[in-house]
């Protein structure tokens, strides 16, 4: 299983990664938080923890932790576009119902 | 499902709250806006793909448009259709038409102090007008962030006055906009070049758009933006090297006066792109198929020479800046270049060899203003982690109150940070007096009538006492935005009264720089005419103690006593009405000297009343 990353995803990704100039990965995570129990978190990384796993695909390295991966292995992150917004989505194979707006998750 | 932007370490938001704001470039001509999404700080786009929204808005009976449907609609309703409406922000009828006599609109009431015009959509103020061309920024904000937006920076010109603030503020929150800093557009500019986190410094910013310059000297010192002058022209911008080439072009192929009004529009737009053109390439071709006059190459050396004029006129503007701020060229440790019309190469070697450095382009000058105001919001809304930047500007002019005489007293003196909270104390002039006028003027004189009052309000209610007892706190308060409130408040009886300035109409940025040079020219008058006006109300309280206190002890005085300390009043009252500070103050001396013997009977009299009747072991 693991991470996958979209191509375009994996060209935005670089590109943000590159214009802040520093940063190891993008780091993948649920909370628990939310309307529907589990949400997404999406954020630079900087440091890495002690469970934290690292995966790399299509030039981009991936941070979860050992938490986050239960609810994310094999997910794959894509970059799209909806009229003028724009932004990641998660297609998670582990999610089997999310709330109205998309943001929370439960598996 | 929803679309998600790549946060800084921890603060990913929940789901639902979405810390989103936006940076808004609120221009003459255009207007932009743009966000910071996964750390990246761009203009959004409409439908079309365009960045920039003309600041246009066109009513109708069925409704309004905004932006490039309605500029296209201006030739046709030029009445109904308003055209760089920030010229009309915070300014009276009479500015209006003293400064643009030939405008096509109809307003309303011609004596107001505010201007509204009379369109097909009923009346609208500036304001209004603002707000429409907010809502489609926010409009497209929403659509491109995929969320609701509420948190904004508004930018503003370095030299918008108090009036041109609130005006902005209140057109964002007709929009729905929360205005989380206004913010001067020079400084913008250096926040998007990340300057904030360079060199501490002074850093020029300049501004050459389509219609206006502006040049604006700022200082960076421990993260903060200081605008030590700011000068320009609102009538110099890219538009005039339109009309100078269009005007080249026709004297090119010899067009007759007739043929060159009849043709001057499509001249102009086509002098327009041929200038865009040589921007990348050293020569142009021009198809003059309007005029039957063939292909005309045009070399970016004509152009040159055609526009030198007009970039002489922005430089010594630059020069008087730098001159006002009182720094030399070398100082300058960065350049920032603002405005379209930057983007003219010959503009760019000129601004190089004139500050001796290379400025900085990279950004496209057209959005490096919304890009920094982007940047500043993301800040304020809290989604960096170290949230250092906490920017700040200063007053262009000294905030004060008048005082007995005519004199303006200075509370918040000019160049001081803000926001700011600054009190005095100031007390009652007469006895018994029960209410004060308190007059809030800004500027630099020493005299109220030289400065420029900003508001008028009555502190009333206070009990009465013996002159000077009252201690009264007048209290300033600049808010973030430059924004103005000040409150009295009378101690002993906590009575107070307090006001929101919003000035009737603006000041414009040469009559800033103006009322500067006139405080600097007339210093040593001005000093003269604050000791004379001191000396004058002192001559006042002195004669206005003694008639309350002759009133009363009289009888203190023989005749002939009387008669020398009322003639030594007499004298000085002549002399109060004179102008001469050594004749008061001589006059004065004289009145303590003369009122000597008085003041020692009535000290032995109040004496007397007071041990009267006590025996000596109870004292």
């Amino acid at each position: 299983m693991g991470i996958k990353v979209s191509d375009a995803a994996a060209t935005r990704a670089k590109t943000f990664l590159q214009n802040r100039g520093s940063g190891l990965g993008i780091r993948l995570g649920v909370k628990t938080t939310g309307c529907s129990g589990l949400a997404y978190v999406l954020e630079f990384v900087d440091d890495l923890n002690e469970d934290d796993e690292v995966f790399e695909d299509n030039g981009v390295k991936i941070i979860i932790d050992g938490k986050s991966l239960v609810y994310l292995d094999g997910t794959e992150l894509d970059f799209a576009k909806e009229g003028l917004n724009e932004g990641f989505q998660f297609n998670n194979p582990n999610a089997n119902g999310e709330c109205g707006c998309g943001e929370s998750f439960n598996v | 499902m929803a679309l998600l932007q790549i946060s800084e370490p921890g603060l990913s938001a929940a789901p639902h709250e979405r810390k989103l704001a936006i940076g808004i470039d609120l221009g003459t001509t255009h207007s932009l806006v743009a966000s910071v999404r996964s750390g990246v700080a761009e203009t959004l786009v409409d439908e079309n793909g365009q960045h920039l929204l003309p600041s246009v808005v066109h009513y109708t009976t069925q409704g309004h448009r905004v932006g490039y449907e309605a500029y296209q609609d201006a030739s046709k309703d030029a009445a109904n259709t308003i055209v760089s409406v920030k010229r009309f922000l915070g300014r009276s009828v009479a500015d209006i038409r003293h400064n643009w006599p030939s405008l096509p609109y109809e307003f309303v009431n011609e004596d107001a102090k505010s201007v509204s015009f009379n369109t097909a959509q009923g009346i609208k103020n500036p304001v209004q007008v603002s707000a429409d061309i907010l809502t489609e920024l926010r409009g497209r904000a929403e659509a491109s962030l995929g969320d609701e937006v509420t948190n904004a920076v508004i930018t503003v010109p370095a030299y918008f006055d108090d009036a041109q603030r609130q005006g902005t503020k209140d057109a964002a929150a007709l929009a729905g906009l929360n205005v989380m800093r206004l913010l001067n557009e020079p400084t913008a500019a250096a926040l998007a070049y990340g300057l904030d986190s360079g060199q501490e410094g002074v850093i020029a910013v300049y501004d050459l758009g389509g219609g206006t310059f502006d040049i604006s000297i700022l200082r960076l010192n421990k993260g903060v933006f200081e605008v030590l002058s700011t000068g320009g022209d609102s009538a110099l911008g890219g538009d005039d090297f339109d009309h100078a080439l269009a005007n080249a072009i026709a004297d090119n192929v010899g067009f007759d006066a007739t043929q060159r009004k009849q043709y001057y529009r499509h001249l102009v737009s086509a002098a327009k792109t041929v200038k865009e053109q040589l921007s990348d390439s050293p020569t142009a071709r021009l198809d003059l198929a309007f005029g039957n006059m063939g292909e005309i190459e045009i070399a970016r050396e004509q152009l040159n020479l055609l526009i030198e004029p007009f970039i002489k006129q922005t430089l010594r503007a630059c020069r008087r800046a730098l001159k006002d701020a009182e720094i030399g060229k070398d100082d300058v440790v960065e350049v920032v270049l603002v405005g379209g019309s930057t983007r003219v190469p010959f503009v760019r070697d000129q601004v190089e060899s004139f500050f001796g450095r290379a400025p900085l382009s990279s950004i496209d000058p057209d959005k490096v203003v919304a890009v920094g105001a982007a940047i500043q919001a993301d800040v304020l809304v809290g989604n960096k982690p170290d949230n250092e930047m906490l920017l700040l500007d200063v007053l262009p002019l000294s905030l004060g109150i008048e005082t007995m005489g005519g004199l303006a007293e200075k509370i918040v003196a000019r160049n001081t940070t803000i926001p700011v909270a600054k009190a005095q104390e100031f007390t009652t002039f007469k006895d018994g007096q029960t209410a004060m006028m308190i007059h809030v003027v800004q500027g630099e004189r020493e005299l109220v009538e030289d400065c420029r009052s900003l508001a008028r309000f009555e502190l009333t209610g206070i009990p009465p006492m013996a002159a000077g007892a009252a201690h009264i706190r007048v209290t300033f308060q600049v808010d973030a935005d430059g924004l103005l409130s000040v409150s009295a408040m009378e101690k002993s009886s906590g009575v107070q009264a307090d006001i929101q300035v919003k000035p009737s109409y603006g000041l414009e940025e040469n009559e800033i720089a103006d009322m500067l040079k006139a405080s600097m020219s007339h210093a040593k008058g001005d000093m003269q005419a604050r000791m004379l006006k001191e000396q004058q109300v002192e001559a006042a309280r002195v004669l206005e103690a003694l008639q309350s206190a002759l009133a009363v002890d009289k009888a203190l005085l023989d005749d002939r006593e009387l008669a020398v300390l009322e003639n030594t009043m007499a004298d000085l009252d002549a002399a109060a009405k004179a102008d001469s500070t050594d004749d008061i103050k001589a006059a004065i001396d004289a009145v303590d000297k003369a009122s000597q013997v008085f003041a020692e009977r009535r000290m032995d009299k109040s004496i007397n009343l007071a041990l009267a009747g006590q025996s000596v072991e109870q004292l």
